[in-house]
This record gives C-alpha cells, structure tokens and sequence, in this order.
C-alpha cells in the first residue's frame, strides 16, 4: 500500500477534530449547567447547589483547559494540510473561524476567570452572571463552527470566479440551509451528553456513599432535564434527517445504504453494504418503515446512491454504521431514562443498584454518539469539502507527501494518547474526592486565585 | 465594487497581532526556556507562577495571528503555512505539552519531572520551531500558481536553524527581563546574570542575521543598499544600537528593575520593524503583495466589523489582568 497524503490528512483530521470535539460536548453542557445551578443558588440562597456548582466548575476548568489547547491545533489544520480548500474558500468561511477565535478570547478574557477563580470574592449576582456569560460564549463559539460546518454541507450565498469562492450574501452563508437543524441538533446533543456524565456521576457518588445529599439532588434534577431533552434530540434529529433528504440526497443514501430509488421503501436495520456491487449483503430490513421515517409519507420517495455517479458516492460502510451507531444510543438513552421514570414513581430511584450501574457505565454514551453523528454527517458529505462543489481530492495540500502526513499523524497520535488519559485520570480524581472537597493536596504553582484578587504592589 | 481599499488597515491588525504574539508569548516562552537552568522547586514554582496568570492569554494572539492571516490574506496562509509544515507541527506538539504542564505539573506530582521536561522544553522546542518559520518566510519559499511546490523539508536551511537559534536568545533575553522585573533577591540575581548571557547571544544573532540575510536575498541587499533608502532606513540599525547599549547597561544596573525588560521589547520591536521593512509589500516574499493574497473586500468589512469591536475589549481586558498582577511574583501571595 502507498502512502497517501489525501487519506492520511483526512485521519489526521478525523483524529484532531475527534478528539477535540470531546471536550466542547462536555463544556458547552456544562457551562449551561452550571449557570443554571448558580441561578437556582442565586434566586434560592441554598448551599447545596452552590456546592454543586462548585465541583462541575472543578471538572469544566480541566475540560476547557484542555479544549483550548487541543482546539489550537484545529485552525492550523485548515493551512497545513487543506490549503487548497483554504485557498478556495477563505472568502467565506474566514471570517466565521475568526468570529469564533474573537467569541472564544473575549469570553475567556471576561469572564472565565471570575467563574473558576471568584467563588468567594464577587457578590453572588456577579458570579451567576459571569456563568450566564460563558455559558453564551460557548454557545456561540458553538454558533460559529457550525456555521462553517453548515455552509459546507449546503452552501449558499457564493459565485466562483477562477475556482474561488467570493460572498454575495452573508445571510445565506451564515444561515445555510441545513444550519437551524445542525445547531439544535448539536446543541441538544451536547447537553444530553453533559447530562449522562452528570448522572453517571452522581450514580457513582451514591454507589460509593460519597455526597450522598447532593447526588440525589443531581440525578434528580438531570433525569428530569433529560425527560425532556432526549425526546427533544430525537425529535431534532429527525427534523436534521428530513432537512438531509430535501438538501443532500446522497448523503442520506449513503447514511440508510439505499442504492435504489424507490417508494414505499423498507428500513435497513443492519447490512454489510458493498460499495462495488451496488447492493448490501445480510440484509435486515423492515418493510415500507424507511419510506415512513425519512419522509413521513409510507409512499414516500427515497433516494438510491445509484442516481448519483460512482465518483460522488460517499464510502457507504461507514456513515451508515456510524449513523445506527448514533441511533442506538439515543435509542439506549431513552430506555434509561423511561426506566428511571418509572423507578422515580415508585421511589426506587436511588437505591436500585442495578440501574445505578447502568447509569455508570452509560457515562460514555453521549460522547460516542456525538462522534458517530459527527462521522456520520462528515463522511456522509463525502467526497466533497464543500458538497457538490469542491471535492475533498481537491482540498489537500499539493505539496505534501505521504509520508509527511504519516509523520505529522504519528506526531498527534503521540501526544493526544499522553494528554487526553491524563486529563481523564484528573478529572476521575476530581470525582472520587466528593462534591464537597477543595483541592486535596495544596497546590504551589498553576493558576492562582485571581483576577479579581489583586497582588498589592510592595 | 471596491469603495475603500481595507487592506492597509488588515496590515496593520495582523501586523499588531504577530507582534503582540511574538512580544508576549516570547517573554512567557523564555521564561520556560529560562526554566531549564532554574534549579529548586521553589524557584521553579515562581518562574510559572510568574507567567500563570497571563500566558493562556498570550497564547490566543497565536491563534488570532493565524485566523487573521487566513482572513484577510488566504493566499499566503494556503502557502506559508505548507511550506513550515513540520516546525508547525512541532511547535503546536510543543505548546500542547507545555500549556498542559501548568495544569498538570502540580496536579500530578508522581510526575513532576516529567511535566517539569514538558513545560521547560516545550517552551525551548516551540520557540526553536518559531524560529525556523521565521528564517524560512524570510527566505522566500518555491511557489507555482497559487501554491506551495517545494518538499516540506525545504524549511530546514543553515539559515533557517540559525534563526531559530537566534530566537532562542531573543526570547530569553525577553523572558529573564520579565524575571527581573516580577522577582527579586538571588532569583533576580539569576536572572540578570543569565540576562546578560541572552542579550550577548541575541546582539550577536540579530547582527549575524542583518549581515547574512542581504547574502541570501538579492532582493533585500538592493532595499536596503540603494541610495536614498540607506538614508531612510539608518534610523533602525542606528537606534538598534542605541537600545542595545541601554539594555547592556540597565542589565547590570542593581536597581533598575522594569528597563532590562522595557528595553528588551524595544529591542524586539526594532527587529520586527526591521524585517516588516525589508519584505513589504510583500506577504509571500518574491511572489504575492499584500494586495494580491488578500480575500475580497466584502470578507474584509464582514470581519473588520466585529473586530474593530471586539479588539478593544480584548486590549482593555489584557492591560487590565496585567495591572491585576503587576508586583512582585511570591510563594505565599494568593496561590493555592
């Protein structure tokens, strides 16, 4: 096998993007979380959900230290190994990254500081709002991003003059078509993501007898939460799936390995699809449902991969398992969460070891679904960086070789398999000393309390 | 179309960006590098406590640097950034590591030594690697069309290290002012020692460079040679030696406290000017301007909107956090 640069830019993104976008899933979750327990803190004057507060924030600073330094890498990215695309493009999504830079320095300088370092130096109304604060800043980083993303998957609001791309509206571009959907859906995602940890941990908590009082008080409060929100993410994800079928055929195609346009088409719930003979092997379908699910209509229209050409078909085996992936989970997720319904009514809820355990080994849940729906969705758009448009063969870096892509890959491998363990092992360890501890061992140097403590001058 | 030419204002705005990277980022970044010579535990929990507070700050202009020039001049971000393929790669390794050290180091303490290496040779790696990308724009790169056609290799010249070698003593030199003006006692006492060595080491890099780069650009030999520019530019290398003989003095000066530092930047900024003068208008040096890498008009007012209100903020905030933690840097004040 030969090296190819093409391949191995796109694992070396996968690899970066896959990782980073770990960290976001949790922050933008628990940034919201968290000022939400300092509202209740703040409108309540009760201690317990500033206790609360205080140990998700220990666990935030971790997470975003970490997402900052990991995010550093992704713009470059775009330079390095995709400068053709960044050539093409820049006109357009340049100013949607850099929004997202400025977003994310503005709410880092403000005010992360009095969140992580001004418990007990700020009037209480000065810290929920400095949470409020980021917590719409990490919104609208999220914005931006899937701003970019969005464009990509359906552009709008662009001419091409010599093969680069100039703006002629900044609404269509900012709100591509399939935008709406992917925020929620995203947003959504992230937040039952959050949500799983919290109650992952809580059941931890309970399971060891640690912080008993608040463990009950956050799973209570987040299985209600997620009453809501994992119905709603399902709900949202099917208005994403109908939005994919108006505005990206093939990708659904690809997504539900359906190679034959037809009505009153059956769901395929598992298949070994094969890209060259055009057909799925062990097929298990359920007939006239597919038609239903993706368009409503049990005589609805479904796309086949076999109206595109060859060339613009993504590579099928893997947005459809990561796309059943994603599924399966909502699907598990929604399970637990009627079980805990109806444990919670007859007020076992807290004391059901065995759904503890589930709870506990359901903590990764959310971040596997986010990254089988991010696959889904990134390889469903192949083989376009910018669907229909530009192809991803024509985005790469002419000048790279394969081996120094396999060099800079083995380079990141490194790295992110010290950090990201470390990171976790600190984040455990946070859990394990209780919602009620400070930091256990005194600490000499990193981050000092301020900002807003001033060090008088001698 | 064009009504207004923004490309002189997103010169200035990327120009301010790098250079207020390469200032801040450089003294927190010598500071590690410094942190390699440092022996105790205690003096090395001064050194990052020195810079804890504001280096993740520093670091957003790297960020903002790279977004800018992918912004307002894509056409020399699609080929710069090719061409510094591998000192790119090592530096952001290498600022990983070393911004994940702040947290770790005193979290994980079975492993200091390993964090303590992450955090002092991260610095010295990412700096070295700064240093390549610096030699290599300044030499030019192999364009065809609108990309880069080299080998990624072609960065690593006797040049090219040299720089990097040049600004591991250019960001010491701004790192031990730093340490003289935030400690005091024996540590200072280091520091104005170790001052002395990088500022020796930083005359003789950036007089080493001024003679060998007119060797390897014909291009700048004539700029800087010809008749009147001579004239114009003899104010740089003129006042270069001015704020060298200062900072020479402030060093080995017992009281003077903030100037090593002051005149450090100063020394720093005459380089970055010195430089900016010899390429301009040239953003992809011998083949693209300013004016020929830039994105459209229409994406230069849709950023420059948000910037020109967001930008003051972040200047504001920034001189406030220093004014926050200005003083001396000591074990037992507010870290814990």
């Amino acid at each position: 096998m030969t090296l190819d640069p093409l391949v191995l830019s796109r694992l070396q993104f996968a690899w970066v993007v896959a990782w980073h976008i770990l960290l976001p899933a949790l922050t933008v979750g628990l940034a919201s979380y968290i000022a939400l327990l300092e509202g209740i803190w703040f409108f309540t004057g009760k201690e317990i959900w500033f206790r609360i507060s205080g140990f998700w924030t220990r666990i935030f600073a971790v997470a975003f230290g970490m997402g900052v330094v990991s995010g550093v890498v992704m713009p470059f990215q775009f330079g390095t190994n995709w400068s053709r695309f960044s050539d093409a493009t820049a006109n357009i999504i340049s100013p949607m990254l850099a929004y997202e830079g400025l977003t994310a320095f503005t709410l880092e300088a403000g005010f992360l500081g009095v969140m992580l370092f001004g418990r007990h130096l700020v009037p209480r109304w000065a810290h929920f709002a400095s949470a409020a604060l980021v917590a719409t800043g990490t919104l609208f980083s999220t914005f931006w991003i899937l701003v970019t993303n969005s464009w990509m998957q359906t552009p709008g609001g662009y001419r091409i003059v010599n093969g680069i791309f100039y703006p002629t509206s900044w609404s269509e571009i900012v709100f591509s078509a399939s935008f709406p959907y992917r925020f929620m859906h995203t947003v959504a995602g992230f937040y039952v993501t959050t949500g799983f940890v919290v109650l992952g941990v809580s059941a931890a908590l309970l399971w060891k007898g640690k912080s008993r009082e608040e463990a009950r008080l956050m799973l209570s409060m987040t299985l209600w939460l997620l009453t809501a929100l994992v119905p709603l993410q399902i709900f949202l994800g099917d208005l994403q799936g109908l939005n994919t079928l108006h505005h990206q055929p093939a990708k659904l195609a690809a997504i539900e390995a359906h190679w034959d346009r037809e009505s009153r088409a059956p769901l395929t719930l598992f298949a070994i699809p094969d890209q060259q003979a055009e057909t799925n092997r062990n097929a298990i379908e359920v007939p006239l449902l597919g038609s239903l699910i993706l368009t409503h209509d049990i005589n609805g229209v479904v796309p086949g991969l076999k109206d595109f050409p060859r060339g613009d078909r993504a590579p099928v085996i893997i947005p459809f398992f990561a796309f059943r992936i994603m599924v399966g989970i909502g699907l598990l997720m929604l399970a637990l969460v009627v079980v805990g319904l109806g444990l919670r009514l007859r007020r076992k809820l807290y004391n059901t070891n065995w759904f503890l355990r589930a709870l506990m080994w359901a903590t990764p849940l959310g971040f596997i679904g986010v990254v089988a729906g991010w696959t889904t969705t990134e390889t469903g758009r192949q083989p376009w960086t910018v669907y229909g448009v530009m192809r991803t063969a024509q985005s790469v870096t002419p000048s790279l070789t394969g081996f120094d892509v396999l060099l800079s890959l083995a380079g990141y491998i490194a790295v992110y398999c010290i950090m990201f363990p470390t990171g976790l092992w600190f984040v455990l360890r946070i859990v394990r000393a209780g919602v009620s501890a400070e930091e256990a061992t005194p600490i000499e140097a990193g981050r000092p309390s301020a900002p807003v403590k001033p060090v008088p001058a001698p | 179309m064009i009504i207004f030419d923004f490309v002189p204002m997103w010169t200035l705005l990327l120009g301010l960006a790098v250079f207020f990277y390469v200032l801040l980022d450089g003294f927190d970044l010598g500071v590690g590098i410094l942190y390699n010579f440092v022996g105790t535990t205690a003096d090395r929990n001064l050194l990052m406590n020195s810079i804890a507070p504001i280096w993740d700050g520093n670091e957003t202009w790297l960020v903002l640097g790279g977004l800018g020039l992918l912004a307002a001049f894509p056409l020399a971000f699609a080929i710069i950034l090719p061409a510094v393929y591998f000192p790119i790669l090592v530096m952001l390794l290498a600022l990983i590591f070393r911004g994940v050290a702040f947290e770790f180091r005193f979290r994980d303490v079975e492993h200091r030594t390993f964090w303590d290496h992450a955090f002092g040779y991260g610095s010295a790696i990412a700096t070295f690697a700064q240093g390549i990308v610096l030699g290599a724009f300044i030499q030019g790169f192999q364009v065809d069309g609108r990309h880069f056609s080299g080998s990624s290799f072609d960065c690593f010249t006797p040049f090219s290290l040299f720089t990097g070698i040049a600004l591991l003593f250019g960001y010491s030199l701004l790192g031990s002012g730093w340490l003289i003006l935030k400690t005091e006692g024996a540590l200072q006492e280091g520091a104005r020692r170790r001052a002395r060595f990088c500022f020796l080491g930083t005359l003789a890099a950036v007089g080493i460079v001024s003679l060998w780069t007119p060797l390897v650009d014909h291009d700048i030999a004539q700029r800087w040679f010809s008749w009147p520019n001579i004239a114009f530019l003899s104010p740089v290398p003129v006042l270069t030696a001015l704020f060298g003989i200062l900072e020479w003095r402030a060093i080995r000066n017992a009281k003077a406290e903030f100037t090593p530092f002051v005149y450090a930047m100063l020394l720093f900024s005459l380089s970055y000017l010195g430089i900016a003068i010899s390429l301009f208008p040239m953003i992809v040096p011998h083949h693209y301007s300013l004016w020929q890498a830039a994105s459209s008009p229409d994406t230069q007012i849709f950023l420059g909107v948000g910037t020109l209100f967001l930008l003051p903020v972040i200047l504001v905030y920034t001189g406030w956090s220093y004014w926050v933690f200005r003083g001396k840097v000591r074990a037992d004040t507010g870290y814990h």
